[in-house]
């Protein structure tokens, strides 16, 4: 068990009554770095978090948190970790500024540190002129700023962010991605779980794909994007009936298969930055082809996840 | 801060969470309140002309002790409803992930209950006396009745307190909470002289310890000779809060939203 690590899982394993929520995560985060726990709704990511978090005790296996085992010395792992869960956990018959202090007195700052410590998040986190209003009126987006700046009060060494944006509309979602990105600024070690491929490509240095209870890969966002093969090309001809001769053409200069996408549209892998796209538009020249449009496209996440488990992650299927 | 030191300052934060926004929920306040009043009302008046009570001249002074009783008892399903309320947004997964005491929550909770139906109960001890209640005995006879009340009622507070943590949904502690005061509340003697009853039913409304604690307190508040229901009803609380607060602690540290 390394120091060097911020939030350390081995085949840890949880089991609810009649399923297997987690069948041997590990997990390696380093201090300082930003990491996306990406997996569609029930793949575990949750559960992850609540092991790390103290909330649940895993069936098999180690979590540490800068070392400390979660299960032998929990309040230890407490002093160190910030949790912001999927629900924006606030009182909301409190006002911003009081949630801040309570939850500061929590952690046994007293009141004067609390309070000076609410009013510094208050500010960071783009509160300050709400400050003293109760939190049943906030909108969603400034719920989940408060959640965040209670789970900074006391400067915790990790901070866990189980599906940050869940529920928020898309110019709150912005509005988070950037606090989050300056959190990752300074320092803090994030955990993030998301179904949003999108987000984790934009937030996470490192992403860990999780399905069904198991890491099934591992990587920079570049890294796993290239395991789909690089890149698509994309070629849209003028004439349906060349369709034939089209993809003869093209299936000697691409990497796999050519796919139809319509009668006169077809994808296939490339091998990026290997000027491929020069010799398809010379070669469909060529044979007469009368060629509308290539494009390059580097693959999505949604490619990534497709290629790594078969089925999309949509957010879509998530969330119904 | 050793155990018990945290514990204290927690649950005093815990609690002060509570109490601090009895006054922003003014139309909760009206309605607590409100309710006693009108069950002091209505009892006394429909009924009081009806029911005569052997040993006792006036209905009223029968009858005013066992409202206060079961007022309170009543007061004690807050708490199901906070905690339940807590659990649902989330919020005992944020408390339990802090370095804080695990039955803090809920003693916060518990205590902040008690004093809302403290508020409820004064305001009730002085309509029942605008109505013509009177103590036949001694202040400090008045002032033990209503503290074996409080006490029992804080009790049921833990055993409130497990089962907002066990139900699925605020809706369901709604309910939860509620349901079984009906049956506690009624078969025993808070309206009517047990042995009224049909035997099997006198049985259960005596060995009710909500029949105990209200007739420790009735005879206290009328002066009358109290004999062991005191003691056993001091009993039957320290026994429910021993039991209830360690089950309802295991609970809690075992709860997370779903």
């Amino acid at each position: 068990m390394t120091k060097d690590h911020a939030v350390q899982m081995q085949g840890v394993v949880k089991r609810f009554s009649d399923t297997l929520a987690l069948d041997g995560v590990d997990l390696a985060v380093p201090a300082g770095a930003v990491y996306g726990l990406l997996g569609p709704n029930g793949a575990g990511k949750t559960t992850s978090v609540k092991v790390l978090t103290t909330l649940i005790r895993p069936d098999a296996g180690t979590a540490t948190i800068d070392g400390i085992d979660v299960v032998k010395n929990p309040d230890d792992v407490r002093r160190r970790i910030g949790l912001t869960g999927q629900y924006a956990a606030v009182d909301e018959r409190l006002t911003a500024r009081e949630n801040l202090v309570y939850i500061g007195r929590l952690f046994r700052l007293g009141t004067a540190e609390a309070r000076l410590r609410a009013g510094e998040l208050l500010d960071r986190f783009d509160l300050a002129d709400s400050a003293d209003r109760v939190v049943k009126g906030f909108s969603g987006g400034m719920r989940r700023r408060l959640d965040i700046a209670m789970s900074l009060i006391a400067n915790p060494s990790v901070l866990f962010l189980d599906e940050p944006t869940t529920g928020l509309d898309p110019r709150s979602r912005l509005g988070m991605w950037d606090v989050i990105e300056d959190l990752a600024a300074d320092g803090t070690t994030v955990l993030l779980t998301t179904q949003y491929l999108e987000e984790a490509d934009r937030l996470a240095e490192q992403i860990v794909v999780i399905d069904q209870g198991r890491v099934i890969a591992e990587g920079t966002p570049d890294e796993l994007k290239s395991r789909t093969g690089g890149a698509l090309l994309q070629v849209s001809i003028a004439r349906a009936e060349n369709r034939e001769l089209a993809m003869s053409v093209l299936t000697p200069l691409c990497t796999g298969r050519v796919e139809v996408r319509d009668d006169r549209t077809f994808e296939a892998p490339i091998t990026a930055g290997d000027r491929v796209v020069p010799s398809v538009i010379r070669a469909l020249d060529d044979a007469g082809v009368d060629v509308l449009d290539v494009v390059v496209r580097r693959p999505s996440l949604d490619d990534v996840f497709l290629a790594l488990t078969g089925h999309i992650a949509s957010a879509e299927e998530a969330t119904s | 801060m050793n155990r018990l030191e945290a514990t204290l300052h927690d649950s005093f934060v815990e609690a002060e969470r509570h109490l601090r926004v009895i006054p922003r929920n003014i139309e909760l306040l009206i309605f607590a309140t409100i309710q006693p009043i009108m069950f002091l009302a209505l009892f006394a008046y429909v009924f009081g002309g009806s029911i005569s009570i052997p040993g006792f001249d006036n209905y009223d002074q029968f009858l005013m002790p066992g409202i206060f009783s079961q007022s309170l008892v009543f007061g004690s399903a807050f708490t199901s409803i906070g905690l339940a309320e807590d659990l649902s947004k989330g919020l005992v997964d944020r408390l339990r992930s802090l370095p804080m005491s695990r039955s803090a929550v809920i003693i916060g909770r518990t205590v902040s209950d008690l004093v809302r139906n403290l508020l409820t109960f004064g305001v009730m001890l002085v309509a029942a006396f605008l109505l013509g209640f009177r103590f036949g005995g001694s202040v400090t006879d008045a002032v033990l009745a209503t503290g074996l009340l409080v006490l029992f009622s804080y009790a049921l507070s833990w055993v409130q307190a497990l089962i907002g943590l066990a139900v699925s949904s605020v809706e369901a502690a709604n309910s939860a909470g509620f349901i079984w005061m009906f049956p506690l509340t009624f078969v025993s003697s808070a309206f009517v002289d047990p042995s009224t009853m049909p035997g099997w039913l006198e049985a259960v409304a005596n060995a009710n310890p909500f029949t105990v604690v209200t007739n420790a307190a009735r005879s206290l508040y009328n002066g009358l000779p109290v004999g062991n229901d005191a003691w056993l009803s001091l009993a039957w609380s320290v026994g429910l809060i021993v039991v209830f607060s360690m089950i309802a602690t295991r609970k809690f540290s075992r709860s997370t939203s779903s």
